[in-house]
């Protein structure tokens, strides 16, 4: 791919960004947050690609810690956030409510 | 060695894979505008994730399959761990160490691009099958610029990024003093760091012929942009935490956007770009917030001990009140609105500020919060600890829609907050944080404070509010005073 599209692709794609990121509320900027955070663990690519041609130990050691920086990015990421939506979206969460609620255990929200 | 049919890198498919991947991205934020349906659009973009992930994986040439899984399981633990165990106070501190390690696998990852086209020598053969691969041009002895100059770009970005997030994850964990720490000269190395890691990207980019050269030039570049990641966060105060988290978190984006260019990678791209612009936006927002720029937060050392109006604080007269009378006062109010700082938060006192609030209501009391844009150590960090006791958002109210109804509010109850109601941002000019936009707390009929004690804030300023005559502190641990007061609001 040339270096033009390349940069018509990121342009455009810094438009949409400032478009839809604009609207999230106020309210909703700590799960942005984490969301687009977990959204940069996409970096992982670059590790699983250069790990691939990777010709000396060095670059083996290099990608596989880009590797798991890139994981913890992004499973981390997308699971705390949801912990987060989770409170956000439940108005009134009582424990013993509705019967098809039953198969969440994880929704224990840990804080106390 | 790979069971399902290999995709070529170049195809098609993959592009539109790709496409795929990151239209879900801008979906799932999409559906964050709500948090009614942000919790399903994080799910989107999940998936869109898997989609990008699993084609990748897919791709012709990925090998190392042992290291990649080995990769992959070491972070899904961590990762699936750590997002269990954290407590919602503590998000700032994950956000920044998440931030940091994305910036790291940049920066790795620029690094290892780069040695990749600069070992080559003899092995030609391989560098065009890899060439071929990435899509990228014919082999010749030069690192071409197109790879070279956003390589650069995204392991200085990305080093500064994982650097930088590393000190304000220290500051927040208070592994480091939150303090502003301020090293004679700094300005100075700075500057002179950023212009060495100019200097030696247009060296290596005019030398990209001569590549064993080039290697020790692009370490040292490395290790400059570790160090001016670390001092530029270094001197900043916990207070302007926020703009610093988004900030950083912008540069994660921007420079996961050039890895995706050298790459040639477009969901990298369009992944990082998007993270890129959500950073600006936060970080434009925190900083109009403070009334700064945010060149002001980077460099002037806000709220250091040489500008702070502290030391008079001791000899000031003030009202104190007990938790009884407190919870009187507020019962024969006819609306109330608690201002939730970050005190509030380190007390675990979110639950407790809940059950007052539910015991005023069914007096008939009007409650509700006001949020200041950096309560909390990151943008939006209040809310979500509201949330997570169970406080409806309808009640939490902007800054912008509560201060025009401060003046007829009969009590403002100051829980752990500080400098966001401080009024000298409003009078005082020798004061750091004159200009600041704040919750007016003190247009309000009457002020209680519930506080530790009379000592300064974050940022080391002394608070005007807790002098005025119409407002009395109510000393204590803010999650037993609020507890006190619901049990008084019980009995009354």
């Amino acid at each position: 791919m040339d270096l033009v599209t390349e940069i018509t692709i990121f342009v455009l794609a810094a438009f949409v960004g400032f478009e839809v990121i604009s609207k999230v509320p106020t309210t909703l900027h700590t799960p942005l947050m984490s969301q687009t955070n977990a959204i940069h663990g996409i970096v992982v690519l670059g590790g699983l690609i250069v790990i691939g041609y990777a010709n000396s130990t060095l670059d083996e050691v290099i990608g596989l810690i880009a590797i798991i920086f890139g994981t913890i990015n992004i499973v981390g990421g997308f699971m705390v956030t949801d912990r987060m939506l989770e409170m956000f979206g439940t108005k009134k969460k009582k424990p013993a409510a509705t019967p098809e609620s039953g198969g969440e255990p994880e929704s224990g929200d840990g804080a106390e | 060695m790979m069971p399902l049919a290999a995709l070529a890198p170049d195809s098609g498919l993959v592009g539109l894979l790709y496409i795929v991947a990151f239209s879900l991205f801008i979906i799932g934020i999409r559906f964050g505008t709500h948090p009614t349906t942000a919790r399903r659009g994080n799910g989107i973009a999940a998936v869109g994730m898997a989609v990008a992930v699993i084609t990748t994986l897919l791709l012709q040439g990925i090998g190392n399959w042992g290291l990649i899984f080995a990769g992959i399981l070491i972070g899904s633990v961590i990762g699936v761990v750590a997002s269990k165990r954290v407590q919602m106070t503590a998000m700032p501190q994950m956000v920044a160490l998440y931030n940091g390690l994305g910036g790291g696998a940049i920066a790795l990852i620029a690094w290892s691009e780069y040695r990749h086209w600069v070992h080559q020598g003899g092995e030609l053969d391989k560098l065009q099958q890899v060439s071929d691969f990435i899509g990228g041009p014919q082999i010749s002895a030069a690192v071409p610029l197109e790879v070279m100059i956003p390589s650069l770009f995204a392991m200085v970005v990305g080093s500064v990024s994982f650097w930088g997030s590393n000190v304000a994850f220290g500051k927040l964990q208070e592994l480091i003093p939150s303090q502003p720490m301020k090293v004679p000269g700094q300005q100075v190395i700075n500057a002179l760091l950023l212009i060495g890691i100019v200097v030696g990207g247009v060296i290596l980019s005019i030398n990209n012929e001569y590549l064993d050269l080039s290697q020790p030039l692009f370490i040292a570049m490395l290790v400059a942009a570790a160090f001016l990641g670390t001092m530029v966060v270094l001197p900043i105060g916990g207070a302007d935490m926020p703009v610093v988290i988004s900030l950083l978190n912008a540069f994660t984006g921007l420079s996961a956007a050039a890895a995706g260019i050298a790459l040639d990678n477009t969901a990298l791209i369009v992944g990082g770009t998007l993270v890129g612009s959500s950073g600006t936006i936060l970080t434009l927002e925190m900083a109009t917030a403070m009334n700064r720029s945010v060149a002001n937060i980077l460099f002037a050392g806000f709220g250091s001990p040489a500008t702070a109006g502290a030391g008079s604080q001791e000899e000031r007269p003030h009202r104190s009140m007990t938790a009884q009378d407190a919870a009187i006062q507020l019962a024969y109010a006819d609306s109330v609105v608690v201002v939730p700082g970050y005190g509030l938060a380190v007390a675990q006192a979110q639950h407790a500020v809940r059950e007052m609030a539910d015991e005023l209501e069914k007096k008939g009391v009007s409650v509700s919060y006001a949020i200041h844009p950096v309560a909390g150590r990151m943008p939006g960090h209040m809310n979500v600890l509201l949330a997570e006791a169970d406080v409806p958002y309808e009640q939490l109210k902007e800054m912008d829609e509560i201060n025009p109804e401060l003046p007829q509010t009969d009590v403002c109850v100051v829980i752990g907050a500080n400098d966001v109601t401080n009024p000298a941002a409003k009078t005082d000019e020798s004061s750091p944080i004159f200009g600041m936009p704040i919750i007016e707390v003190d247009e309000a009929q009457q002020v209680l404070v519930l506080k530790r004690s009379m000592s300064p804030g974050f940022a080391g300023i002394d608070n005007d509010l807790f002098y005025h005559p119409k407002t009395a502190m109510v000393f204590g641990d803010a999650k037993q005073t609020v507890s006190d007061i619901v049990s008084e609001l019980g009995e009354l």
